[in-house]
């Protein structure tokens, strides 16, 4: 067996003193640094901890500020948090500087937009998916068990088998509300249909966890599921697999994911999110930024399902029929969708 | 000074590879050093969160170090630190009518409790039964996190969060804030982190207990020999180590956020461990060296906000490079061996 020095010397060898120069020389090495300034409207974005890359519910935040960036020409700069402590410093670094509007993504931030808000009471905050009461702080919510009612009447009409499933990310409230949409819009078109829930996890993990994910998907689809709704965050991207590997179905969230697995991602529930964030930013643009709780339902189109060329072949022109007069039934008020929020 | 100059040069390489992949990343080394200086000590706030990020580190450095001294690895520190934590929350969610100065008391014995028997676990099949505890701390993490889990979100569920946490704390078991610090949650935990750290000198080197311990672990079959219950020994180190790592719970839930989180650790128990390498198992070693990942754990949070390129990945990087340099012990030696004229390798192996 080597000696813990012949074992050095294997590892490191001679390069190690090239290795050094390298490093010294970077460390020499002036640079420029590249921050913008100007007299322009500046947005903080926080995204939450499952980040731009997620496709999902970050990816969408982060489309609708790009949006506001490229089409009003305010100054962007988002960042993403490393632990759940970070949160605050990253909002208290935003407001401590000249930004005018800080936007965080997330309930997970509820806390620390709270705290940060208070103790800024001239910046603006907004924050999505949990209501924080402050005059500087406005809360976008949206109504997704109204979206997820449509969804689940598509998954209904749509399946073959009789048996719908969904997959939620983290067993929280607010996935139940998806959850429980979804199987009364599916009872309504089918009232013997059997819809199959599962959740990832428990902990924040399970927004991005995609084996897990697939795991439960393939066991669903194995059971006879033919069409399952994720809303699992980046887990989804399991799913999606697994409905690649079956051939079934499966229905994206947040943003449009019909292009990730195009004729296999029969829809996707839109939860506008980039919509509210460019909104919110905009009003903040004109000096017309409000405070208190916005809320983004089908009528104000802020849920929605997605139907563009990646789907127009496998969500057919009758089922988007239904779907529409349903949507225009819960509108007008003549349908009542179960609200796990005000139920529990 | 070669004892010092050792860790110092560890750290420095580390930082130097990191700012290399800044750097190619397009961003210049000496800014992300000025930014990294800037969000670690900039303002108050600043370095109170660098001292937030510092006091678990100290907890979790010093767990590592008393077991390393047995001569036993812990990598069980995050287990050991979630169960203190949950079990701090815990009596102060049960027990929420009991007030200052007793109710801290009560919840600092929990997660010491807690904590030592998380250590204790591991200590006492490894005495015992021979198995090795590499192996069952690990495996306690995830029995941990399986655990706070199910008690965070089942039993002690906090009604007004979609968080997974527990129900907050009474009033009466926060402890106390530094106010100069502009509002960053530095409690009394780090005065607390700081005489542990002293004790923990006083205990290893002041005591005959502490010589029995680096006895075991230096030789065990002279310790053996010298009538020392090894065994013995093994489980009160990680008893030891266990309470320490427990701790870590008292700055996070009676001094910041007055309930149990799941998941609240960004790895403190994992960073502990180079923590205590780059400490050499010193008490204050580990001090400075938890003053450190702290200060690199806040400013490389802050790169992602400063800079153009250097997002949360990149920034994780550079804190992996320097863990990864100061891990890569034995460098020293070997280079030292080879300035020193050629000697015949048998010379090698004795002190390693």
């Amino acid at each position: 067996m080597p000696r813990k020095k012949d074992m050095t010397r294997m590892c490191f060898g001679r390069s190690w003193s090239g290795l050094l120069c390298v490093a010294l020389l970077c460390l020499a090495g002036l640079g420029l640094s590249s921050v913008a300034m100007g007299a322009e409207f500046k947005v903080g974005l926080v995204l939450d901890r499952g980040g731009k890359d997620d496709k999902s519910f970050n990816a969408s935040a982060y489309e609708g500020a790009m949006r506001a960036k490229s089409k009003l020409g305010i100054f962007l700069k988002y960042v993403e948090a490393t632990d759940d402590n970070a949160f605050e410093p990253l909002l208290r670094a935003f407001a401590q500087r000249d930004f005018d509007l800080i936007i965080g993504i997330g309930f997970a931030q509820k806390e620390a937009i709270k705290k940060v808000a208070d103790q800024f009471p001239q910046k603006h905050f907004a924050l999505v998916d949990s209501i924080v009461d402050s005059p500087n702080v406005r809360s976008l919510m949206f109504e997704e068990h109204e979206g997820a009612y449509i969804i689940g009447s598509i998954a209904a009409l749509t399946s073959k088998t009789g048996k719908i499933g969904f997959i939620g990310g983290m067993d929280i409230p607010l996935i139940r509300r998806f959850e429980m949409g979804y199987t009364a819009g599916a009872k309504k078109i089918n009232p013997q249909i059997t819809v199959i829930a599962n959740f990832v996890g428990v902990t924040g993990e399970a927004w991005n966890n995609p084996p897990k994910g697939k795991e439960l998907a393939v066991t669903q689809y194995e059971g006879g599921v033919d069409v399952i709704f994720a809303a699992a965050g980046a887990s989804g991207m399991g799913v999606f697999d697994a409905a690649e590997e079956k051939k079934k179905f499966a229905i994206g969230v947040d943003s449009n994911q019909d292009w990730t697995k195009p004729g296999l991602i029969l829809t996707s529930m839109l939860k506008r999110i980039d919509e509210a964030v460019f909104t919110t930013i905009q009003e903040g643009q004109a000096g017309k930024f409000s405070g208190g709780v916005k809320r983004f339902g089908l009528a104000s189109r802020g849920v929605d399902y997605s139907f563009d060329q990646y789907n127009a072949k496998i969500l057919t022109e009758p089922v988007r029929k239904q779907a529409d007069e349903l949507k225009a039934e819960i509108i007008a008020g003549k349908i009542d969708v179960p609200d796990y929020y005000k139920k529990h | 000074m070669r004892k010092l100059l050792q860790p110092i040069l560890a750290v420095a390489l580390g930082l130097a590879l990191g700012l290399a992949v800044t750097w190619i990343a397009g961003e210049s080394p000496w800014h992300v050093l000025k930014i990294l200086e800037k969000g670690a000590f900039g303002s108050g706030y600043d370095f109170g969160m660098t001292l937030f990020y510092t006091t678990p580190l100290i907890f979790t450095g010093l767990s590592v170090a008393v077991a390393f001294h047995a001569g036993l690895f812990n990598i069980g520190a995050e287990g050991q630190l979630t169960v203190g934590a949950l079990a701090a929350a815990v009596v102060g969610a049960v027990w929420s009518g009991l007030s200052a100065p007793l109710a801290p008391v009560v919840a600092v014995l929990a997660a010491l409790l807690a904590g030592t028997i998380w250590g204790a676990i591991p200590g006492w099949l490894r005495a015992r039964r021979g198995s090795h505890e590499v192996i069952n701390t690990i495996m306690l993490n995830f029995i941990a996190a399986g655990l706070t889990s199910y008690v965070a979100l089942y039993l002690l569920k906090n009604p007004d969060s979609q968080n997974p946490e527990t129900r907050p704390i009474g009033p009466g078991y926060l402890i106390h804030q530094f106010g100069i610090f502009g509002g960053a949650p530095v409690s009394a935990a780090l005065p607390l982190a700081i005489l542990a750290a002293a004790l923990v000198w006083v205990l290893l080197w002041r005591t005959s207990l502490g010589f029995e311990i680096r006895a075991v672990g230096q030789s065990e079959p002279a310790a053996r020999a010298a009538g020392i219950d090894a065994g013995r020994i093994r489980i009160i180190a990680m008893c030891l180590a266990g309470g320490l790592a427990g701790l870590v719970g008292v700055g996070e839930v009676l001094g910041n956020a007055g309930k149990f989180k799941v998941g609240f650790s960004p790895e403190f128990g994992f960073i502990g461990i180079a923590v205590a390498l780059l400490g050499r198992n010193q008490p204050a070693g580990i001090l400075a060296a938890a003053l450190l990942f702290g200060a690199l754990h806040k400013g490389t949070a802050d790169l992602d906000f400063e800079t153009e390129h250097v997002t949360r990945e990149l920034s994780l990087i550079l804190q992996a490079l320097v863990i990864l340099s100061v891990s890569a012990d034995g460098l020293w030696s070997w280079m030292k061996e080879r300035r020193r004229p050629v000697i015949p390798e048998t010379a090698g192996g004795v002190t390693c």
